[in-house]
């Protein structure tokens, strides 16, 4: 991916060089003719073309930002409930399949973010992340709907 | 356009200093250090985002300045909140902070024990 990005790049730059003005306006038609020629020699890449990749990264983007603002009115409204002893905080194990460090560290953070859920320890082999929810009897399934969305555009993100 | 940019940037601040006070709300309300986590975590970082945007608006389409080190902020905060709360709530497991009776349930105990022995086992005694 880095490398079409690099490639895109160069494309666009000797497109100023040969129209001989350095102007963004002519870099940006370079960055279009250089995604254009990148689009049609797409099967000598191994990956991806890139810009899924960047377009799976702006829908996680749009994930994490709705979660945060449904996790902060899940938070307001408990924090508002007269009755504070119904809740029923619990740590849970949540087995992952990522592997890479970064993408459990997204996750995490990701998961931190969530409604109703902290995580406070990965296990050393990676392979299981232990989490205290808040509030368990909505949290359960919930948290597995929101964790294989989550674990899904992650991977959609890193796959090739 | 002025009058919608103002209307913008107050909510933005209203919605950031609710969020402000819902989370020290929290802090008071919450029985132990794990669910004080959870307002810490969250609350705070929409609270404080949502201010500095509102007032990284108010500078571009008031005063005309665009300010990068805002917009800046607003990413770092992103970035490192979520790890601040887990490095807290995990230092307080680690060291033993027992949670409130309500939990009911409790995973993570069996793996901290397993931690343990695995760390006695590797430190040789110093006797």
């Amino acid at each position: 991916m880095a490398f079409q990005i690099l490639l895109n790049f160069f494309i666009a730059v000797v497109w100023m060089f040969m129209s001989s003005s350095l102007t963004p306006s002519t870099f940006i038609i370079g960055y279009l003719i250089g995604l254009l020629m990148i689009i049609m020699t797409r099967r000598y890449f191994s990956g991806r073309l890139y810009i899924w990749r960047i377009w799976s990264a702006v829908k996680l983007t749009a994930i994490f930002l709705k979660e945060l603002i449904m996790s902060n009115i899940s938070v307001l409204l408990l924090v508002i409930k007269p009755d504070l002893s119904t809740l029923q905080p619990m740590f849970f194990a949540l087995p992952t399949e990522l592997e890479k460090d970064w993408e459990i560290t997204l996750l995490s953070s990701l998961i931190t973010l969530t409604p109703g859920t902290v995580v406070v320890h990965v296990s050393d082999d990676q392979r299981t992340l232990y989490i205290h929810a808040i509030d368990v009897d909505d949290v359960d399934e919930a948290i597995d709907s929101i964790k294989n969305t989550f674990e899904k555009a992650i991977m959609e993100v890193s796959r090739g | 356009m002025d009058l919608i940019a103002d209307i913008m940037i107050v909510l933005l601040v209203t919605v950031g200093i609710i969020f402000t006070i819902v989370t020290v709300i929290g802090i008071l309300r919450l029985p132990d250090v794990y669910t004080r986590a959870h307002a810490a975590s969250k609350s705070a970082t929409l609270g404080v985002m949502s201010l500095l945007l509102g007032v990284f608006l108010h500078f571009w389409w008031n005063e005309g300045h665009f300010s990068v080190a805002l917009l800046l902020g607003i990413v770092f905060l992103f970035i490192t909140s979520p790890i601040g709360g887990h490095l807290m709530t995990r230092a307080a497991y680690m060291s033993g902070v027992k949670p409130t009776e309500l939990t009911v349930g409790d995973d993570l105990k069996e793996a901290v024990i397993e931690i343990r022995i695995e760390s006695d086992k590797n430190t040789p005694d110093d006797e």
